[in-house]
């Protein structure tokens, strides 16, 4: 089991769902964060002037998937996420120890899914 | 003179003026929050930019008489406009109190339109667009309704507050805008979700509450005829209110909190130009009619013909007064008001023929007018902000604010 957590332009979330429904991967958190990479923040993108410290809007998708279902959820987020441009966003992909559903107490596998 | 009517109307303008605001709540809920402030920022730049214009020429171009294309610059600067009355246009108020009263709905007037073309214009494209919109479409339309010698005047058109020169003036230029501008970034016939519905509601409110100088101060007099708009107004406004509510309780299942405020704004324009020609009761028939119109308007003609109109602009004020004027030719009554007209229903078939003209001059003369003006503006400046920047939202790419924070 692995979570996979992204970090994404939030304009870009109804094209990642729609790849990620096509992959079959129905589950996903989505959360609204702040933050920035290598843009180092708004004007220094959009209007040539040096200045950095501001934080950009993003969106945070985590998906908890069994091992079979992680390529097609990364596949389907670059897809969905990818403009090619500077501040596209990052995919990390950590291990997951356990996964319980709340309703039943299932455990692993099928809690999953 | 006679110092309550000059309350009166000094009031109504102050009114007018909160419209303006009221309609930057009631557009910029529905965007999202990445507009909001672009929204608020051309309404409140439309008060300044429009307000400046009217007082320099503006007030001119639509009022000094004349039987022209406009009135020309005989006032120009407010040269001869003091604190005598006018009898050309209200003999019991100062001349003054007349010119900032109509300067008000110089100002909301294209401050409708932007609703069309919502979320994507350049913001010193639009300073340009509605300069040369105020000056061209609006002056020489107003002049021709209800300047001494505009030529719809002398035909007889019933306009008591502004459909034709408001409403419907702002709603086709609405729907040519949308139509050249095109679709916003990812808009496939379901517009997103409005950010902020409870600022919605408030601007609802408070141009509801403007409405009343809007069409009641259109007397221009503090007597029966404001006080019989006063209450046509708001008949209108709350059938309009309550039919859209049922509309969508029967065609979606749910009555929503939208679409009861957008009844209410369909109601309050179509009643605008009838609101001083008609009794009560009409109002309930301008008001049912209206929400119908605007109703399939916004959820079937809108969506099937593709064009993105993203805050109905045309949907709402456009289709709303192009009934409400035709109403007018309708329910208009010498009983209730001896300087206007009867309309059909009192006899006279000619008073709906001549609102019809009125309506198809309107469309005509805005719907190409805009046209051209738009092709010009693109050509000079470049009207739509690049698809980058539409992604960003106008607030930070257009005047590099964000409205809300996300931490402190």
């Amino acid at each position: 089991m692995k979570l996979v957590i992204a970090i994404i332009q939030p304009h870009r979330l109804e094209k990642v769902k729609a790849e990620l429904y096509k992959a079959e991967v129905n589950l996903i958190t989505v959360s609204e964060v702040l933050g920035h990479g290598r843009q180092k923040g708004i004007t220094e993108v959009y209007r040539g002037i040096k200045e950095t410290g501001n934080l950009l809007r993003k969106v945070r998708l985590e998906i908890a998937v069994n091992d079979p279902f992680v390529e097609p959820t990364v596949k389907a987020i670059v897809k969905g996420a990818r403009t090619g441009e500077t501040g596209d966003g990052k995919i990390f992909i950590l291990p997951l120890e356990r996964c319980i559903r709340i309703r039943t107490g299932e455990e692993g596998r099928e809690a999953i899914g | 003179m006679n110092s309550g009517d000059t309350a009166y109307v000094l009031a109504s303008a102050a009114l007018v003026l909160l419209m303006t605001p009221g309609l930057a709540f009631f557009y910029g809920g529905m965007v999202r929050r990445k507009n909001v402030l672009g929204i608020l920022m051309q309404c409140v730049i439309i008060m300044c930019l429009v307000g400046l214009q009217w007082v320099l020429f503006g007030y001119s171009l639509a009022f000094a008489p004349g039987k022209g294309f406009w009135g020309g610059l005989a006032w120009a600067g407010l040269g001869g406009v003091g604190a005598d009355p006018n009898p050309d246009y209200a003999a019991t108020i100062p001349h003054t109190a007349f010119m900032i009263f109509q300067g008000m709905f110089a100002i909301i007037t294209p401050a409708l339109i932007i609703g069309a073309f919502a979320e994507r214009m350049k913001f010193p494209a639009f300073l340009a667009f509605i300069l040369l919109w105020a000056t061209f479409i609006y002056d020489p339309l107003a002049h021709w309704v209800w300047g001494a010698g505009g030529w719809l005047k002398e035909l007889g058109v019933l306009d008591f507050a502004g459909g034709t020169v408001v409403h419907i003036n702002a709603g086709i230029a609405g729907f040519v805008t949308a139509l050249l501008i095109g679709k916003r970034v990812g808009y496939n016939g379901k517009a997103p979700p409005p950010h902020n519905l409870p600022f919605v509601v408030l601007g609802t409110g408070l141009l509801w509450f403007g409405w009343f100088g809007f069409n009641s101060g259109s007397a221009l007099a503090a007597n029966g005829i404001a006080a019989g708009a006063f209450v046509a107004t708001n008949t209108a406004a709350v059938a309009a209110g309550l039919a859209w509510a049922i509309l969508e309780w029967l065609v979606a299942g749910r009555p929503t909190m939208l679409g009861t405020v957008t009844g209410v704004v369909a109601g309050l324009a179509a009643v605008t130009p009838a609101s001083g020609f008609i009794s009560p009761l009409p109002g309930v028939a301008i008001g049912l009619v209206a929400s119908a119109c605007c109703f399939a308007a916004v959820t079937i003609i809108k969506p099937r013909l593709g064009y993105d109109d993203s805050l109905d602009a045309f949907g709402v004020h456009g289709m709303g007064c192009i009934w409400g004027v035709l109403a007018t030719g309708l329910f208009a009554s010498k009983a209730i008001n001896v300087s206007g007209a009867d309309g059909l229903l009192a006899g006279n078939l000619h008073q709906l023929f001549i609102q019809l003209i009125a309506v198809a001059v309107t469309l005509a003369y805005s719907g190409l007018g805009t046209l051209v003006i738009y092709k010009v503006v693109d050509r000079v400046i470049g009207i739509r902000v690049s698809e980058h920047e539409e992604n960003i939202g106008l607030d930070l790419t257009q005047h590099r604010e964000g409205a809300y924070t996300v931490l402190e």
